[in-house]
């Protein structure tokens, strides 16, 4: 019984280090190995493990094989008699060498695939990527467009109060799109603590540090949609940031820069157009203020508005939500408060959600100021905001830091 | 080793001293400098820590059953995980294998106490306190810390809630209780061993011991000077780790983590002693390669102080620095894989028989060794590149430490317990502790390496639709796992208060000092040294 | 026995007390280690006696500036010029427009990176407003100038620098 219960257990490390071997790896809900991948490197990676394990399996074997073996032959209730020797030098450095060249051997793919990962030279496009708690901001640098990507599962899903969908916790409103075949290198870094950012299939994982910038590259062999997470514990929205990245024809991938760089067009102008701001009903203000606040602000303010002081203060009584002048409340939200971990939000949010945010916050939770915000009433503190600089000469360029 | 022990110990009726009722009994155990006394008290710290990590593992995986927000928010989750880490490590780990040393090493080389017994007393009391203390930062404003044990700036400095600073703390404290704990045991070893007993005739897990205590005094204040860099930069306007007054947040990473690697081998290398122990007793061989086995500890340690970036291959070191960390890291399997060579050899063609001690051990051998694959695997860098910050370290790092270490605690444990305490433990429940340990531990672990392959990061509170299923089966595997863990506690508190009695001998094949002494050992033992020939 | 121990314990406390030192001197080690090979993209000191005295012309290195805000500074700051190919040893100068948008005085710091790491120390720098923290009133903007080279002795497989910088607020560290 003992014997045939260490003899399965023996066996079943040894299957899974082979099935692992043998099973084709899909992303599916039984997925048991590393993904193959779209890009060079991602193979790359992908055969340096399947070689590492095997030659893992290999020892795994020789090794449980013999510890088998004797665990069942070398027993007292058999009768077995101890021998006397413990020690042999001649074997001991054998096996010293042995395991020493299967490491020589296991270094070269190593050392050739780690050299080829980090040669960034001649890509052809580059994007850069700014973590930040929680979501991730993508700058096509050449073409001047910038967005934010942002969870868009919905908050219901995450509560459990609606089926979840099929990319749960795994799909934005902004996909970062490329194009295949070609050389893309991507710029990485943070705007507050470290993040990372980790596409599986592209094989790109690379740590985003704020205050430096890294890099990485792909090449994208076919189209399709790739999706990934953060993966550096950064706070409580640390599972809620995942990245999608949308490979297309360079065709396509053109036209979407066209088609993006207007919408952000579109999109800017907007926001300071007076003349042109929505008039919303109490009902659409609270609606959409309290799915957006759930999205963006709860993680920190919380769902029932208490926050988590000191770090993330309530908002419930809250002089900024209860009282005047309901610009400082505003204002708060479109530029941040610098030395706290309260962003600027005035280029993730729109106008109608930002007012929609607000009259949410002022009315919930028995806040009950039954002050109505309208979006005009953002458009008119961003062109106050907008207004122009007056351009001095007081840069300095040398002394201390 | 055939010690003479001239018939000196007439202090079988002189027990511990301890006064009348209650107050008697708080200040034995509160002043008390005996060895034997301290080792408990370490031994039953980490018992009760155990099932509190334990309780907070639990919690995590009741909320990652399934995916969605369900029983805890997301800060809580965070803060269970920092905790889990910081109590297993600091307050389960090392205080228990403390606990074994303070038994042991004394009456292992024929000495009557520690070198230092009243250091001793300080170095287990500072520890409750300092638990209290980390314990108490969830209860404040802000809630605990929860940013992983790993403590990463700048989330572990500017937006860390205030408590932090009394984590700090609490590890300042746990880390003082180390270095003087490994103060005590190498002052013990160097200058208390009985006449005749060289260093090439030590006991290994004396020897394992001996270098664990030099690790400790090299890396503990290394993570006190990070620590201390932490509150610096919190409140006295330092920049070490912040970028914007020219601070680096990998400069932390690299501070933390040269503390850290060898922190790992701190934990495991006393596993390796205890491991040295049992196997050849049952198989009635002596240990293969004994001093293969000391140069292979000394090499472990070694190579642990250079390979600490090993953690950090994904932050954008320089290709240098990963080839070199990863060939320094590569080379620690050598003198790792020799180590099971000789625990191999050690049983083969011995004469063995499976009491629990021995199952564990084993088990340790098996599962430790598939760890240890892992490990190979995490040190190629391009492949680490999709382990990193994973599922599948997550895993790697649990079969080292849980079917790893831990058993090799629970190996120990029943080997010694008859000794310390002179009943024999339970055989049956000792069993079924380990066949319920062993199949859950692997239902709860195997699964991570695959979730991990898949793409499920770390220290997330909810995940993608595709990881449930194996999810789902880690949760229930380490539910079970847990519940075991009640049998050894029932178990080990049933043999204190009583049991079959056992002879000094114990195991047909123990060899040693310490099994020349009757069991349980008289309050002051071996006040004569031994010869040892 | 008592004195053997207590050696052993001065021995192993000033050991102890040796390693805490060593913790804090890891930052100046890291820091003169990073500098001197090099590495880690993060040069911040004047080289205001580097200038270039011959260029390389029969290479062509493709520079880029990126400009970014740490914790949502709000300040506008993006480099006037996105991209330049110059020679290795060509003096060259562009300006960094940087914009306070709120109401009041702040002091920022401008931190550097390139990227790859390793072209860090060829990447002279003679004026940078990154050397000095920068002040703005509200509503006031400025033009901040940078004057460098890339250095004639670049290795060959590095062809594309990013010189990236971050903005970071510290008025209320003064």
């Amino acid at each position: 019984m003992l014997r045939k219960l260490q003899l399965s257990k023996a066996l079943f490390i040894v299957f899974c280090l082979v099935s692992c071997n043998v099973v084709f790896a899909e992303a599916d809900s039984w997925q048991l190995n590393m993904f193959k991948g779209v890009t060079p490197v991602s193979r790359d990676i992908y055969n340096l493990h399947m070689i590492a394990m095997l030659v893992c399996a290999i020892i795994g074997f020789v090794v449980f094989g013999i510890m088998i073996y004797t665990l069942v032959h070398h027993r007292k209730s058999k009768g077995y008699q101890a021998a006397r020797f413990h020690d042999n030098t001649r074997l001991e450095i054998v096996w010293t060498i042995i395991p020493f060249l299967i490491l020589l051997g296991l270094a070269f793919p190593a050392t050739r695939t780690l050299i080829r990962l980090d040669n960034v030279e001649r890509s052809e496009v580059t994007v850069k990527i700014v973590g930040s708690q929680w979501k991730w901001e993508y700058y096509y640098l050449d073409e001047g467009v910038h967005f934010f990507s942002n969870l868009s599962t919905p908050y219901a899903q995450i509560q459990n109060k609606k089926t979840k969908d099929k990319n749960y916790l795994l799909s934005v409103d902004n996909e970062v799109v490329v194009p295949i075949e070609r050389k893309i290198r991507f710029l990485v870094t943070s705007a507050d603590v470290i993040h990372s950012w980790w596409v599986p299939e592209l094989g790109i994982k690379r740590d985003a540090m704020p205050g430096f910038m890294y890099e990485a590259w792909a090449r994208i062999e076919k189209p399709g949609v790739y999706r990934g997470q953060c993966t550096e514990l950064c706070g409580v929205g640390h599972a809620y940031m995942p990245i999608v990245v949308r490979a297309v024809t360079m065709e396509e991938y053109q036209q979407w820069i066209k088609q993006k760089a207007l919408e952000q067009k579109t999109w800017n102008e907007a926001q300071i157009n007076l003349a042109g701001q929505k008039t919303m009903t109490r009902k659409e203000l609270m609606q959409l203020g309290k799915d957006k606040y759930n999205m963006v602000c709860a993680a920190c303010h919380q769902e029932n508005g208490l926050g988590i002081p000191p770090m993330y203060p309530a908002l419930k009584g809250s002089s900024y939500a209860v009282g005047y002048p309901i610009d400082r409340h505003i204002n708060i939200i479109l530029n941040g408060s610098t030395g706290s971990a309260m962003q600027s939000y005035s280029d993730m949010l729109s106008n109608e959600e930002i007012a929609a945010i607000v009259t949410y916050e002022r009315n919930a939770w028995e806040n009950n100021t039954n002050d109505i915000v309208q979006p005009i009433d953002i458009a008119k503190l961003r062109v106050m905001g907008n207004q122009k600089p007056n351009v001095v000469k007081k840069s300095k360029v040398g002394g201390l830091k | 080793m055939n010690p003479d022990i001239t018939a000196v110990d007439h202090h079988d009726d002189h027990g511990p001293e301890q006064g009348k009722g209650f107050i008697g009994f708080a200040k034995r155990w509160v002043f008390t400098t005996n060895h034997k006394d301290i080792g408990t008290l370490y031994l039953l710290l980490a018992l009760l820590n155990f099932f509190v990590a334990g309780g907070m593992a639990l919690l995590m995986r009741v909320e990652l059953f399934h995916p969605g927000h369900r029983f805890i928010d997301p800060n809580f989750y965070n803060q269970m995980t920092t905790m889990h880490g910081l109590i297993m490590l600091f307050g389960v780990i090392m205080p228990a294998f403390t606990g074994m040393a303070n038994w042991q090493i004394p009456m292992m080389i024929g000495a009557p106490d520690m070198a230092l017994p009243r250091l001793n007393n300080w170095s287990f009391w500072i520890l409750p306190f300092a638990f209290l203390l980390l314990l108490s930062t969830m209860i404040q404003a802000g809630g605990g810390p929860n940013f992983g044990w790993t403590m990463y700036a700048p989330l572990s400095t500017k937006y860390a809630p205030p408590s932090t600073d009394f984590m700090i703390f609490s590890v300042h404290m746990m880390g003082i209780s180390s270095i003087m704990g490994s103060i005590n045991i190498v002052a013990t070893i160097l200058n208390m061993r009985a006449p005749g007993m060289t260093m090439m005739k030590l006991p290994m897990f004396c020897w394992t011991w001996l270098v664990t205590a030099f690790l400790l005094i090299a890396i503990m204040p290394v993570l006190a000077g990070a620590v201390t860099m932490m509150l610096a930069d919190r409140h006295f306007g330092t920049s070490f780790f912040d970028a914007a007054g020219g601070g680096d947040p990998i400069l932390f990473q690299h501070i933390f983590w040269f503390f850290g690697h060898p922190e790992v081998y701190v934990l495991v290398l006393p596993a390796f002693g205890v491991i040295s122990e049992v196997i050849p007793t049952f198989s009635r061989k002596k240990l293969f390669g004994y001093n293969f086995m000391v140069y292979a500890t000394g090499c472990i340690a070694f190579l642990s102080f250079i390979v600490w970036a090993h953690h950090m291959f994904t932050t954008g070191i320089p290709l240098g620095a990963e080839l070199f960390f990863m060939y320094a890291t590569m080379l620690i399997s050598v003198p790792t894989g020799i180590k099971v060579f000789n625990w191999v050899s050690t049983m083969f063609r011995g004469s063995m028989t499976f009491e629990t001690p021995m199952l564990f051990a084993v088990a340790f051998v098996f599962m430790f060794t598939f760890g240890g694959f892992t490990g190979l695997m995490l040190s190629l860098v391009p492949a680490d590149y999709q382990y990193q910050d994973t599922y599948f370290v997550v895993a790697h790092f649990h079969y080292v430490l849980v079917p790893g270490v831990v058993f090799a605690l629970f190996a120990g444990t029943y080997y010694w317990l008859p000794k310390w305490t002179g009943h024999m433990y339970n055989e049956c429940l000792g069993k079924w502790h380990f066949w319920l340990s062993t199949i859950s531990v692997n239902i709860l672990f195997m699964p991570m390496h695959f979730v991990g392959l898949a793409g499920m990061p770390r220290r997330i509170p909810d995940y993608a639709l595709q990881f449930t299923n194996f999810n789902m089966i880690i949760t229930v595997g380490g539910f079970i796992f847990g519940i075991s863990q009640l049998l050894f506690a029932w178990n080990v508190i049933r043999t204190i208060r009583g049991g079959n009695k056992v002879d000094a001998r114990v195991w047909e094949g123990s060899h040693g000092l310490e099994w020349t002494l009757p069991s349980p050992p008289p309050y002051h033992s071996f006040t004569t040294p031994p010869n040892v020939h | 026995m008592q004195t053997e121990n207590r050696k052993l314990l001065a021995i192993l406390l000033l050991v102890v007390i040796g390693m805490f030192g060593f913790g804090f001197a890891m930052v100046p080690i890291y820091n003169s280690l990073c500098k001197s090979l090099g590495i880690n993209g993060k040069i911040t000191e004047a080289n205001r006696s580097a200038i270039s005295l011959s260029q390389d012309n029969n290479r062509i290195l493709k520079v880029e500036f990126v400009a970014t805000n740490n914790s949502s500074v709000p300040w506008k700051f993006y480099p006037t010029v996105k991209q330049v190919e110059l020679h290795p040893g060509e003096m060259y100068r562009l300006s960094f427009y940087a914009e306070n948008k709120t109401n009041h005085k702040m002091i920022v710091q401008a931190i550097p990176s390139i990227t790859p790491g390793l072209a860090a120390k060829y990447l002279k720098k003679t004026e940078c407003f990154c050397f000095a923290q920068q002040a703005l009133n509200g509503h006031e903007a400025m033009y901040m100038p940078l004057l460098f080279h890339v250095d004639k002795d670049i290795p060959r497989n590095i062809n594309t620098i990013t010189l990236s910088y971050t903005l970071f607020d510290i008025t209320d560290r003064l």
